[in-house]
């Protein structure tokens, strides 16, 4: 069992599905130039070696353009991995991917099939405005595409691995501070999440939350980041006497209700958490689906810890405001007590 | 220059139009009746653009039409019968009733569900052609789409991209003066949008988009270069929208002897003519046959359509995701 990061998990997942599957291949900006950084958060780093330029395909800065292109390989018999450099930009894709991608297969009535992965970084990393949101809720709004985050270098390659043997259109999304890049692509404050990862062939299955933490006294879900923001308040509570459910859905869509719902009936207590903002969030479609269908069960309202409706500020003092810290969730908690 | 066509092949591209026209027609009958529940944008006058191309392709080469894309996927010998179907909203349609008009297509004959944003089937063609490439086939991708798609930020960055690559497509621009109401000297420097394709660094090629035999030799130089790995063509077809952009415009904004020129020079009548004088002299009753047939083909897809059952309600959530071959 081999240790190693998001970034190197992602990287062998994607190596062995090359391997295993000639239709695989990877499209976007700056992901194989020789002597180049292996893509912005080196995923890719050192995958042309093995694969060529013919499949790690270096792309124009045309991202609406490689998007489609990625869409129509997909609709023909390949199966590509698209790499996008920062998770805002996915923004000029939109149309490949929201009218293009996601409504194919319906629009052909079940004709077609579009098995494309598309990968984004996002998250808050001193970046400002314009390349460190969290968008995922934009997509997971959207029919016909699946969406995963993987918040641990296990789920990573297994998610990756899962997604790109999906027949539709998935978007993985990774934070930034969770890659464990290296070298001078390494991020300041970064989380980094080392972990055991099999070399043999495994997929964490798409649509499986996973428990992070057992507890009984309240349930709280995350993402990503905020998984750790989580587990670090759950810390924090245990101290304290309170005994807290750490939940990781890892796919977004499909979610894995049940695995939230059976928690909510056995601790009484809800809290999501998101480094969204809050208005019409993630933390806002996971809270009402609580309150719809486990409402009975609960002893305190439904409570979101979100970041504020304000793009993402680029000042260091202001970003840790702005990113749901331990202290935020543990005062939510404790506000449900 | 390709060999010129006898009678019998040129009989079968009039044919083709003549089907495509009628067709048309028939859907514009069937809306005013109140049976087609959906707006519709016709292809009357540009039958020559699609019949052209497609009688340069191969049943197994890629299509991806537009948001007027009944005349592509006629053309590309999608079944009348499915296209009826799907616009009278049947569950036999081509997409099940999920698309309608303008998503029209069927992946058996190549025609991808008809994109109707525009410009953004300009890119999917190109990752269509690079799936042909990297699979090893000699397969071409074309993608039709009208002079208002080269505004488009999609058209700009799938030229260079297939440019690039040398990826073997077909960007098919049938300029038809409008983008819906707005004429083209409204919205280009250029003469031709075919001049911007040395921008990207490939052959652009203008013909007569009303000429059926014009087109066919400009797409059959273009295929062959395709599939030589020789890369991407920009083929313009000068045509004209003989019908309102859709079914609610009156074209009020055209001049009249535009309009008139322009219908002077009707695809249907040039091809007829030609197939009646020298050297092809076919008597007048082979346009009557072809009229004949082409009426039963449609009665017979409207037939069809009629008898089919609307989807069911068990229908309105499939296909939101891949269910299987």
């Amino acid at each position: 069992m081999a240790v190693m990061g998001i970034a190197e998990a992602l990287r062998e997942g994607i190596r062995e599905e090359m391997r295993r599957d000639p239709t695989v291949f990877c499209i976007g900006e700056d992901i194989g130039v020789p002597g180049g950084w292996g893509g912005a958060f080196t995923v890719t780093l050192g995958l042309s070696e093995e694969f060529g330029p013919e499949r790690i395909i270096d792309t124009p800065i045309s991202e609406s353009g490689f998007a489609g292109i990625a869409v129509g390989a997909a609709m023909t018999g390949m199966r590509p991995i698209a790499d996008v450099q920062y998770g805002d930009f996915l923004f000029c894709m939109m149309d490949q991917l929201v009218n293009q991608a996601a409504k194919m297969t319906y629009m052909a009535g079940g004709a077609v099939k579009v098995p494309l992965v598309m990968r984004a970084p996002v998250g808050s990393t001193r970046r400002g405005a314009q390349h460190a949101q969290t968008l995922e809720v934009f997509f997971t709004h959207v029919p016909g595409l699946k969406v995963v985050a993987p918040s641990t270098a296990y789920d990573a390659k297994g998610l990756l691995k899962a997604a790109v043997r999906d027949d539709n259109p998935v978007l993985m999304f990774e934070h930034k501070l969770l890659y464990g890049s290296k070298g001078n692509r390494a991020e300041k404050g970064a989380v980094s999440p080392i972990g055991e990862v099999p070399e043999e062939d495994y997929i964490v299955p798409i649509g499986k939350g996973a428990i992070r933490r057992p507890g009984k006294d309240v349930t709280i879900v995350g993402k990503l980041l905020t998984v750790y923001r989580a587990l670090g308040a759950a810390d924090q509570l245990a101290e304290q006497g309170i005994d807290a459910e750490v939940i990781d859905p890892r796919t977004l869509v499909p979610l894995d209700k049940e695995l939230i719902l059976e928690s909510v009936r056995k601790t009484h207590r809800f809290v999501v958490v998101e480094e969204d903002n809050r208005t019409h969030g993630w933390g806002a479609e996971i809270a009402a689906m609580v309150a719809e269908e486990a409402f009975w069960y609960l002893d305190a309202p439904p409570v979101r810890v979100s970041a504020p409706d304000i793009p993402p500020p680029f000042a260091p003092g202001l970003e840790e405001l702005y990113v749901p810290s331990v202290d935020r969730v543990v005062a939510a908690v404790k506000g449900l007590f | 220059m390709a060999e010129p066509l006898g009678a019998d092949r040129l009989l079968a591209l009039y044919r083709k139009m003549l089907l495509i026209r009628r067709f048309e027609e028939r859907c514009n009958a069937l809306f005013l009746q109140g049976r087609i529940p959906s707006t519709l944008h016709l292809y009357i006058g540009q039958e020559a653009s699609a019949t052209g191309v497609c009688s340069a392709l191969r049943q197994d080469d890629y299509v991806l039409g537009t948001h007027r894309p009944h005349g592509h996927a006629l053309a590309k010998d999608v079944s009348p019968r499915i296209i009826m179907a799907e616009l009278m909203a049947k569950a036999t349609g081509c997409c099940r009733g999920k698309g309608g008009s303008m998503h029209v297509g069927d992946v058996r004959q190549g025609v991808f569900p008809a994109v109707a944003i525009v410009g953004a089937g300009c890119p999917i063609a190109a990752g269509v052609g690079l799936s042909a490439k990297m699979r090893g086939t000699d397969q071409v991708a074309v993608a039709f789409h009208g002079e208002g798609a080269a505004n488009e930020g999609d058209w700009h960055e799938a030229l260079n991209m297939a440019a690039i690559w040398k990826l073997p497509v077909i960007y098919v621009c049938e300029n038809n003066l409008y983008g819906a109401s707005t004429h083209f000297d409204k919205v280009f420097r250029v003469a031709h949008v075919s001049d911007r394709a040395s921008a990207y660094g490939m052959p652009g090629v203008t013909v007569d988009g009303n000429d059926v035999e014009a087109v066919r030799d400009a797409a059959l130089e273009a295929v062959a270069r395709a599939r030589a790995g020789e890369g991407p063509t920009l083929l313009e077809t000068l045509t004209y929208r003989q019908c309102g952009h859709s079914r609610s415009d009156a074209c009020d904004y055209r001049p009249d002897d535009e309009e008139a020129e322009w219908k002077s020079r009707d695809p249907l009548t040039l091809t007829g003519a030609r197939l009646l004088a020298e050297p092809h002299s076919l008597p007048q009753s082979a346009l009557d046959e072809a009229e004949a047939s082409v009426a039963a083909e449609i009665d017979d897809a409207i037939a069809f359509a009629d008898a089919s059952p609307a989807p069911s309600p068990d229908e309105l959530e499939r296909y939101v995701y891949w269910e299987g071959d």
